[in-house]
C-alpha cells in the first residue's frame, strides 16, 4: 500500500494546490502554499494553531475565495465558490467546527441536500433507512429522528464524519475529527479511513495526535505560519523531527510528574466537599473531595459521566440529590452564576457553544468571567484588562496580531486557548477544566500543563477532566475513575499509572 | 414512546385552539355549527395565505414587512388590469402573481448578496409597494366582473349550515402546498437548516443564497395569491387595503408555534395559528358585550405566551444534551 504512496507519478495526483495565498487584515494565512493529495493515501496535515490549516482547507473547498494560487481536481483547475461546489465536484469535507444544524434532527443532517426523492418529493422512510445506514458504519446506533443538538459534541462529530463519507467522493477532507472522541471511536474512525484509502480515495487528516499520524497516515505536509515547511513519507520522518517541522524549535521537556514535589502550596487549605452528588439518568451519587493545591484527575471514557459530574458541580444541571460543601458550608448551585459567585469556574468541553462570544476582542474575552466574578459595577480598568490579555497571550502562545481582535477570526486552537485563559485569570476558589488541552497544538500543550500546575501551587483546586491518560498521570495528584455513569475508583499517589487507570476503567 | 421536543409548540398552539372552540361551543350553542367554521376559514383566508409565505421567511431567519402592502397592490393592480384595460380577471391574477414573485425575488437577491438585514429591505418593499397603490389609484374602486361576481358567489356546502367558499378553498390548497413545499422538497429543508444555523448550512454545501431568494419569491408569490383572493372576495380594491396585515401575519405563524429566530416549526402550525386569531375574533363578536380591541389584547397576550414557550424550548434544548449520550 505504502509503495503506491511512494512513487510519485502525476497521475496518481487526485487533488493538488500550487501556490495558494490567503490575506486576512493583518494576517498573511497562507503564502505560496503547494499540497499534492494522491489517490488512495491518508495525507496528514499538521502545525501549530493557527498554521493555516484549516484556512488551506476553506481555501480548497471554496469556503474562502483564494487570493492567489490554483486549486486542481484530477489535473484540471477548479473554482468553487462555496462549500456545495465543492461536494458537487466530489470533495467531502467535515469542517473544523461541527457543522451541523442542531435544530434539524440526525437523519435530516445525515441527508441534507442528498434525501432520497420520489416524483421530485422526499420519501422519509427510505431517507431515514438511509440516515441509519450511514450510522451503522461507524457502529452508531442512536434514535436519528431526534434533534441533533440534543447529543453531545462527540456524537455529533460522529454524525458529520458520517455524513462526509456517506458522500461518494473522490477526495475525504477531515479537519481535526477526533478532537472529541474517544479510542474505540477513533479506531473505528481509521478502519473507515483505510477502507476508503483502499478504495482509492485522497484522504487529508488533521490533528493535533501525533500517535494517530503515524497510526494511520502515509504522508506528512507540515505548515508553519502560513507557509509550507515540507511534505514527507512519514515512516520516514522521526517524531522529534516532525515536531521540530512544526514549531521551528525544539520542544521543551514536559516536566516530571507532579505528585512527587506535592505540597509546594502552603497557604490557607481551602477544600471543597463532594457529598452525593448526583441527578437521575444523569449521574449516581458521587462525592469527592477537593482540596486547595490540589489537582484532580477526572479519567474515564466518553459518556462514563465525566462531563456531567463538571456540570453538576457547576450548576449547568441541576443535582437532585447530594450537596457541595465549600469550607464545610452548603453552596447554592442553582445555575453557573451561583457557582461563579461561590468562586467555582467551569471551562467546558464545548467550548464552541459554552465559550466564546465570537465578536468581543480576545482582550474581552478573557476579561470576562473576572468581570462577572467582580460584579459589573465595579469594572476592571482598562490596563489591568491589557495586562492579563498581555500575559495569557504570552503564556500560552496565542496567535493573534494584537489583543484587539475578535475571537471568531482566530484560529480555532487559538480560540480554545483565550476560553482557557479566560478561566485561568479569574482565579477562582476551584477551577474545573473539561478536555484543557483538546484541539491544541503539541507545543502549548505543555504551556497548559506546566500553567495549570502554577495556578496549583498558587492555591486553587483543580479538578481536570481529561481522555488523555498520559496527560492526567502528568499533573494529577488524586484522579477518580468514572464508568457507567458512575465513580468506580479512587487513585492516590503511586497508584496513578495509566495501567491502574485503564484497569479501573476497563473492570 | 417519547415526544419529540420539536413538536412541543405545535401540542401547544392545538391545545389553546381546542380550548377556545371548547369555550365557544359551550358558551354559545351556534359555535357547534359548521356555519362558524365556513366563515372563520373564509374570513380569515387571505391571511393564512400570506402567512403560509410568511412561514417560510421566518424559518428561514427572515423576517418580510412589504406583504400586507403587497396585497393592497395587488388589488389596485387587478383592478386597474380588469376595470382599466378591460382583462379577463384570470389573465389579471396570472399577471398579478409574477409581478408578485418577481418583486419577492428582487427583495431576495439584495438581501441574499448584500447580506442586507431583510427587515430594512422588506420594510423599504413596504412603503414602496404602498406608495405605488396611491400613484395608480387613489380612492376604492369596484372590481367588475362577471367572473368575479361567480368567484364570490360559488359555494360547497358543509354538513350543516356551512358552506366552503372559492377563498376558503384556495387557501386550504395553499396550505396544502405549503406543507408538501416545506417537508418534502430539499428546497424545504434546506429553509428549516439556514434558519436552524446558517454558517453550518453553508458548509454543509446548502446553497444558501439561491434558497434565501426563493424563499422571498415564495413569500412575493403567496403575498399576491393573498391579494388577489382579497380583490375577488371583496370586489374592489383600495390603497390602504390590509394595513398591518403583515403583523396579523407574523402573529399567526409565531402563535402556530414556529420559532421567531427560525429554524423550526410548521406550515400546519401557522393554518392553527390562523384560526386561532379568527376564533378569538369570533368569540368577541359573539360576545357583543366587549370592544373589538379586546381581540389585540387578547392575541397580544397570546403572542406573549407563545415568546415566552419558544424561550422555554430552546433553552430546555441546550440544557437536555446531558441525558442523550
Ligand atoms: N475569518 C478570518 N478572519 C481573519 N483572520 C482569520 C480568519 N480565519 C483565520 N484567520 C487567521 O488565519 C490564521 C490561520 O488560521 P487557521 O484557522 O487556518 O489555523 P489552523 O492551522 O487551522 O489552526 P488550529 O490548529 O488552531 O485549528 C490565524 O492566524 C487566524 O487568526
Ligand atoms: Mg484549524
Amino acid at each position: 500500500m505504502s509503495n503506491s504512496a511512494l512513487s510519485a507519478n502525476d497521475a496518481d495526483t487526485v487533488l493538488s494546490v500550487r501556490g495558494a495565498g490567503k490575506f486576512f487584515p493583518g494576517v498573511k494565512a497562507l503564502q505560496d502554499v503547494d499540497f499534492d493529495l494522491k489517490r488512495g493515501e491518508i495525507h496528514a496535515l499538521l502545525g501549530e494553531n493557527g498554521a493555516g490549516k484549516s484556512t488551506l482547507i476553506k481555501v480548497i473547498t471554496g469556503v474562502h475565495p483564494r487570493d492567489a494560487g490554483a486549486v486542481l481536481l484530477d489535473g484540471a483547475e477548479i473554482h468553487p465558490q462555496h462549500p456545495g461546489d465543492a461536494q458537487g465536484l466530489g470533495i467531502s469535507t467535515v469542517y473544523q467546527e461541527v457543522n451541523l444544524v442542531p435544530t434539524l434532527s440526525v437523519a435530516e443532517n445525515l441527508m441534507l441536500e442528498r434525501q432520497t426523492r420520489k416524483f421530485g418529493l422526499i420519501s422519509w422512510k427510505k431517507t431515514e433507512a438511509d440516515a441509519k445506514a450511514a450510522l451503522d458504519t461507524l457502529g452508531l446506533d442512536i434514535d436519528v429522528n431526534r434533534p441533533l443538538g440534543s447529543y453531545s459534541v462527540a456524537i455529533q462529530q460522529l454524525v458529520a464524519i458520517a455524513r462526509a463519507v456517506a458522500l461518494d467522493a473522490r477526495v475525504l477532507i477531515l479537519d481535526e475529527p477526533t478532537a472529541s472522541l474517544d479510542g474505540e471511536e477513533i479506531q473505528t474512525l481509521f478502519r473507515i479511513m483505510r477502507e476508503l484509502r483502499g478504495k482509492g480515495l485522497g484522504i487529508v487528516f488533521v490533528t493535533h495526535f501525533l500517535d494517530q499520524v503515524y497510526a494511520v497516515t502515509d504522508r506528512i505536509t507540515v505548515l508553519r505560519n502560513g507557509r509550507l515547511v515540507g511534505t514527507f513519507v512519514t515512516k520516514d520522518l522521526l517524531q522529534i523531527d516532525l515536531i521540530n517541522h512544526m514549531l521551528g524549535r525544539e520542544l521543551a521537556e514536559v516536566s516530571a510528574h507532579r505528585h512527587q514535589d506535592e505540597g509546594s502550596y502552603s497557604g490557607p487549605k481551602r477544600s471543597i466537599q463532594v457529598k452525593n452528588l448526583g441527578k437521575k439518568r444523569v449521574l449516581e451519587p458521587v462525592s469527592l473531595d477537593l482540596n486547595a493545591g490540589e489537582i484532580v484527575g477526572l479519567a474515564g471514557l466518553l459518556g462514563s459521566g465525566r462531563t456531567e459530574l463538571s456540570e453538576l458541580i457547576f450548576g449547568t444541571q441541576k443535582a437532585d440529590s447530594g450537596l457541595v460543601f465549600l469550607d464545610g458550608e452548603p453552596v447554592m448551585l442553582r445555575s453557573p452564576r451561583h457557582a461563579i459567585r461561590a468562586g467555582f469556574g467551569l471551562c467546558p468541553e464545548d467550548r464552541k457553544q459554552d465559550g466564546i462570544v465570537a465578536e468581543l476582542s480576545v482582550r474581552e474575552n478573557i476579561v470576562l468571567a473576572l468581570q462577572g466574578r467582580r460584579g459589573w459595577l465595579r469594572p476592571i480598568p482598562r490596563a489591568e484588562q491589557q495586562q492579563f490579555a498581555d500575559d495569557m497571550i504570552r503564556a500560552l502562545g496565542i496567535a493573534t496580531p494584537d489583543s484587539e481582535k475578535p475571537v471568531g477570526q482566530l484560529s480555532g486552537g487559538n480560540q480554545q486557548k483565550v476560553i482557557l485563559a479566560r478561566w485561568l485569570v479569574s482565579k477562582p476558589i476551584l477551577l474545573i477544566l473539561d478536555e484543557p488541552t483538546r484541539g491544541i497544538d503539541v507545543g502549548a500543550h505543555a504551556d497548559i500543563i506546566k500553567l495549570i500546575k502554577e495556578l496549583c501551587d498558587e492555591g486553587l483546586a483543580l479538578l481536570v477532566a481529561s481522555s488523555e491518560l498520559e496527560e492526567i498521570v502528568a499533573f494529577a495528584d488524586r484522579v477518580a475513575v468514572m464508568r457507567d455513569r458512575e465513580k468506580v475508583s479512587e487513585l492516590v499517589g503511586a497508584e496513578i499509572t495509566q495501567t491502574r487507570i485503564i484497569e479501573a476503567i476497563a473492570r | 414512546m417519547k415526544i419529540n421536543e420539536r413538536f412541543y409548540p405545535i401540542l401547544a398552539t392545538l391545545a389553546v385552539l381546542a380550548l377556545l372552540y371548547g369555550y365557544g361551543i359551550f358558551e354559545h350553542r351556534a359555535f357547534s355549527d359548521t356555519y362558524v367554521l365556513g366563515a372563520l376559514l373564509t374570513d380569515n383566508a387571505f391571511l393564512i395565505i400570506t402567512a403560509v409565505g410568511m412561514t417560510f421567511v421566518i424559518l428561514s431567519g427572515g423576517i418580510d414587512l412589504s406583504v400586507g402592502s403587497m396585497i393592497a397592490f395587488i388589488g389596485v393592480l387587478m383592478a386597474e388590469l380588469v376595470t382599466g384595460f378591460g382583462m379577463h380577471p384570470l389573465m389579471a391574477a396570472l399577471i398579478s402573481l409574477i409581478v408578485g414573485a418577481a418583486f419577492g425575488a428582487f427583495m431576495g437577491v439584495i438581501i441574499a448578496k448584500f447580506d442586507i438585514q431583510p427587515f430594512i429591505i422588506t420594510l423599504a418593499g413596504m412603503f414602496f409597494l404602498r406608495g405605488v397603490c396611491f400613484l395608480i389609484n387613489l380612492d376604492s374602486v369596484p372590481i367588475d366582473h362577471p367572473f368575479v361576481a361567480a368567484f364570490s358567489g360559488f359555494k360547497v356546502q358543509l354538513p350543516g349550515r356551512g358552506w366552503l367558499t372559492a377563498s376558503a378553498l384556495l387557501m386550504l390548497a395553499t396550505v396544502i402546498g405549503g406543507v408538501v413545499i416545506a417537508h418534502y422538497t430539499r428546497f424545504g429543508r434546506n429553509v428549516y437548516a439556514i434558519g436552524g444555523d446558517r454558517h453550518s448550512a453553508e458548509l454543509l454545501g446548502i446553497p444558501v443564497h439561491s434558497t434565501i431568494i426563493r424563499v422571498y419569491t415564495l413569500s412575493g408569490f403567496f403575498s399576491a395569491l393573498s391579494g388577489v383572493v382579497f380583490a375577488f372576495y371583496t370586489a374592489s380594491a383600495y390603497p390602504l387595503a390590509a394595513v398591518g396585515v403583515e403583523l396579523d401575519a407574523i402573529a399567526a405563524v409565531v402563535i402556530g408555534g414556529t420559532l421567531l429566530t427560525g429554524g423550526m416549526g410548521f406550515v400546519m402550525g401557522t393554518f392553527f395559528g390562523g384560526i386561532i386569531m379568527g376564533v378569538i375574533q369570533t368569540l368577541i363578536a359573539f360576545d357583543g358585550s366587549l370592544n373589538s380591541w379586546w381581540t389585540k389584547i387578547m392575541i397580544g397576550a397570546l403572542l406573549f405566551g407563545f415568546i415566552v414557550l419558544q424561550r422555554l424550548i430552546t433553552r430546555s434544548f441546550s440544557g437536555m444534551r446531558a441525558g442523550a449520550t
